[in-house]
């Protein structure tokens, strides 16, 4: 039976201005399976009887049947025909963002809170291209989006004509898959392939170019579409052998880790995941992907691994005899010297792309499925082979963790310049706004300092790019967070450098009433940059000065570009303002605030793995390795 | 380096020989050739490629190839479980003092002349790629013109079928 109407034009009079920022039914519920069984489609299923309808009107009734709420976009020409029948849902609230790659980053900050994925539709050629950016980010981070792109009619595709760019084409690396459709009556089944590979197996973008003709084209929509994809078996469920064969290992080994990545936090394997590691006992590594999926104040947790991890988790696993790998994926800025990384373990691999086992580091055991199935069949194997084999003591292996995080723990020092340091800032945010905020950094010393001194209790409350290291994302994909969890406050904690490159979002904040909070720790520079210029190139700053800090001529005013926008500007230059500064910003919920914490320059991301180096090499301030002690 | 020879399954759409190629360039695969074609499944396309490759670098391309949404299944085979032909066209000088040296020397390799002019011959002929070139070196001495080689094609001895094989676990 078909729910409710053909979209009629005499809709758009009657049609009630859609809430600002409307209020969910309820508070989504985190962290629940989102697995689909293979060939489903997404949302309701309401059955839709043959409907004769434009091309055009059947992309916004299948987004709607797939459950979509919010969008963000841009119109331009070849998407025009979409952006008539957009204008008289009533179910689709679209955000009209100021550049189309805020449209992807704030889908995908969408889906990074909602678990949902986020769509952005946009026009042809350069609304396209402008894209292309925010695709490869999810692409790497694995974050489910949908992207419709307008294109120039079937005709014309090839010629050249304005506006047009082979947008599958450019994408095609850059996507988990994409589709030209060129003909209305494939709409409806294309859109819902498109939500069932974005949101199963390993998430990514899925791009969706509908040429002009097929937006114009009389169809008949009915629903649900019969989705057929025979090259695309996501397998969840774990070998049951390999599982009793990484819970053996578990039983035997001395030094166990379990590293963490992200991919348990797309599973919503937070439960599970500690469940398994208190069974376990062992040290947990999150990776700046996973931050949050296993809290920070657990006793286990030893930290962030990596370049700029935390001494006790870059060590633990260097010493490690068993990696209980989790949805991570050996990434270079985790491993270093690939060669020298964790020379002594051996490695369970548990991830739901095969492509990922034995690419970097060769797994032992590999173990391809959801971590959400895998992890739940591993506790019950480790109990039973504690029961058989005894549990191993690993209390040895704690204190030697114990006390590097005694020793090494991560902190900074305070800058000799007389101004704050950006660490304290960052700090200070997580602590006034608690672990229920949402934090999303651009990519810097900001994003790294964000991971290091916030402290995240729970998933889905650290969002930043960091497969891509996309500056730029952190407005925009703060924005999409906002839209998706309107009841959190969402902090973005953003560089003065990454700031400028998508700061025009603010309006699209202001206007539609999403109240974010920008930190912008402003030290005048590309900080992360001039920190390897000072370290690696005997500080020749080479283009890194961007004069809007201290004693500099501040272009531009972030306070005064804040009031441009209609927000509210704040700013916080000396230590004593800046828990109060925070509280202001804090109290206000009707408008989006930006504050410029005007910060040292001169302050570093420590510790630090020097690229090209083993792990081992790890610094704890420039020049300054710790003494190893190996127990054996 | 060895050489492996892939056959790769893919339903027959746009822009997926695009996506198949383009994996094995981003690693930077020397194609050794290429040949696509429908197979016995309507929608169904094959596609053959011989590469040469590190055995783990080729395991981690066909673990890409496999996440492609329109491959449906890949199988490398191997020269003893499988037939493996290339298929050439050779237009070779040939004139009257010639011609009957060069229609001999096809007809040792079971080639065949597709056709004749007063100075050239073109002869077709099929085989394992090791039997084409000893065909193209006895042609040389007599002056190759132009020559079109086919990609492999390559079929697993024996009863089973891979688009059999590929359907029922779909």
């Amino acid at each position: 039976m078909s729910k409710g109407s053909p979209i009629s034009p005499a809709l758009l009079a009657a049609r009630p201005a859609p809430p600002a920022a409307p209020a969910r039914d309820a508070a989504p519920v985190r962290d629940t399976a989102q697995v689909a069984p293979a060939g489903a489609v997404r949302g309701p299923n309401t059955v839709v009887a043959p409907t004769p309808m434009l091309g055009s009107a059947a992309i916004v009734r299948s987004l709607e049947e797939l459950g979509v709420d919010d969008v963000f976009g841009l119109p331009g020409g070849a998407i025009l025909p979409t952006y008539d029948p957009l204008l008289a849902s009533t179910k689709l609230r679209h955000i009209l963002v100021r550049h189309e790659q805020g449209a992807g980053h704030a889908a995908q900050g969408y889906a990074m809170v909602t678990g949902r994925p986020g769509v952005c539709i946009v026009t042809s050629g350069p609304g396209a291209t402008n894209l292309v950016t925010a695709l490869a980010d999810a692409h790497m981070d694995s974050v489910p989006m949908v992207a419709i792109t307008g294109q120039v009619s079937s005709a014309f595709i090839g010629s050249d004509a304005f506006q047009e760019a082979d947008i599958v084409g450019i994408t095609m690396p850059i996507t988990k898959h994409s589709y030209l459709v060129t003909d209305a009556r494939d709409i409806p089944r294309v859109l819902a392939e498109a939500f069932h590979i974005a949101t199963t197996g390993r998430p990514g973008p899925v791009l969706v170019d509908i040429a002009k003709d097929a937006q114009q084209a009389h169809m008949s929509f009915s629903w649900p579409p019969k989705i057929e994809l025979p090259g695309y078996r996501p397998v969840l469920r774990g070998h049951a052998k390999q599982v009793r064969e990484a819970a053996r290992l578990i039983a035997e080994a001395q030094r166990p880790v379990l590293y963490v990545g992200g991919g348990c936090l797309k599973a919503h394997a937070s439960a599970e995941l500690l469940e398994l590691a208190e069974l376990v006992g062992a040290p947990v590594v999150t990776t700046l992907m996973a931050r949050g999926v296993f809290p920070d104040s657990h006793e286990q947790h030893v930290g962030m691994p990596g370049m700029h991890g935390s001494v006790s988790a870059v060590t633990a696993l260097q010493q490690s005899d068993l990696l209980i790998t989790l949805g991570a994926r050996f990434d270079d800025r985790v491993t270093g010297v690939l060669s020298s990384f964790a020379p002594h373990a051996k490695v369970i691999h548990a991830d739901i792309d095969p492509a990922e086992i034995s690419k970097n580091r060769l797994a032992d055991v590999p173990i391809v499925g959801s971590v959400k199935e895998i992890i739940p069949e591993l506790t019950g194997a480790v109990r039973s082979a504690f029961d058989t084999q005894g549990r191993p003591d690993i209390s040895a292996w704690w204190k030697t963790i114990s006390r590097l995080q005694a020793t090494y723990p991560v902190g900074f020092t305070q800058p000799e310049d007389g101004l704050s340091a950006p660490q304290q800032v960052i700090k200070r945010i997580g602590e006034l706004t608690g672990p229920e905020g949402v934090f999303v950094s651009g990519v810097g010393q900001h994003q790294m300092w964000a991971a290091q001194f916030i402290q995240y209790e729970r998933p889905h409350s650290w969002l930043n790019s960091g497969g891509l290291g996309t500056m730029g994302y952190s407005v925009p994909a703060a924005m999409g967070a906002k839209v998706g969890d309107p009841d959190r406050v969402v902090w973005a904690i953003d560089g003065d450098g990454c700031f400028q490159m998508t700061n025009q979002e603010l309006a699209t904040c202001v206007i539609n009433n999403i109240p974010i909070k920008v930190a912008v720790i402003n030290n005048s520079s590309l900080g992360m940059v001039r920190q390897w210029q000072t370290l690696f190139y005997e500080g020749r700053y080479s283009n890194t000065d961007l004069n809007t800090g201290h004693d500099t001529r501040r272009v531009p005013d972030f306070v005064k570009l804040a009031d441009a926008y209609g927000c509210v500007g704040l700013r916080c230059e000396r230590d004593e303002d800046i828990d109060a500064t925070i509280q202001q910003a804090l109290a206000i919920n009707d408008r989006p605030v930006v504050i410029d914490f005007v910060v040292s320059r001169d302050s570093m991301v420590w510790p630090m793995v020097p690229s090209g180096v083993s792990n081992d090499l790890i610094q704890i301030a420039r020049g300054m390795t710790p003494t190893w002690e190996e127990e054996d | 380096m060895a050489r492996h020879t892939l056959s790769v399954l893919v339903e027959d759409v746009p822009g997926v020989l695009t996506r198949v190629a383009s994996l094995f360039a981003r690693r930077a695969f020397n194609i050794n050739s290429l040949a696509v074609g429908p197979t016995e499944v309507a929608g169904m396309s094959r596609i053959t490629v011989v590469v040469e490759a590190e055995g783990d670098l080729l395991e981690q391309v066909t673990k890409q190839l496999n996440k492609l949404v329109n491959v449906l299944k890949i199988v490398e085979l191997t020269t003893e479980q499988s037939v493996q032909r290339d298929h050439v066209l050779i237009k070779v000088r040939a004139d009257a003092a010639t011609r009957l040296q060069v229609t001999q020397a096809a007809d040792l390799f079971r080639a065949s002349v597709v056709d004749v002019a007063i100075d050239s011959l073109i002869i077709e002929a099929t085989g394992t790629a090791e039997k084409l070139a000893a065909l193209l070196s006895v042609l040389e001495p007599f002056g190759v013109r132009e020559i079109v080689q086919s990609g492999t094609l390559a079929i697993g001895r024996g009863a089973k079928s891979m688009s059999d094989r590929a359907l029922r676990s779909a």
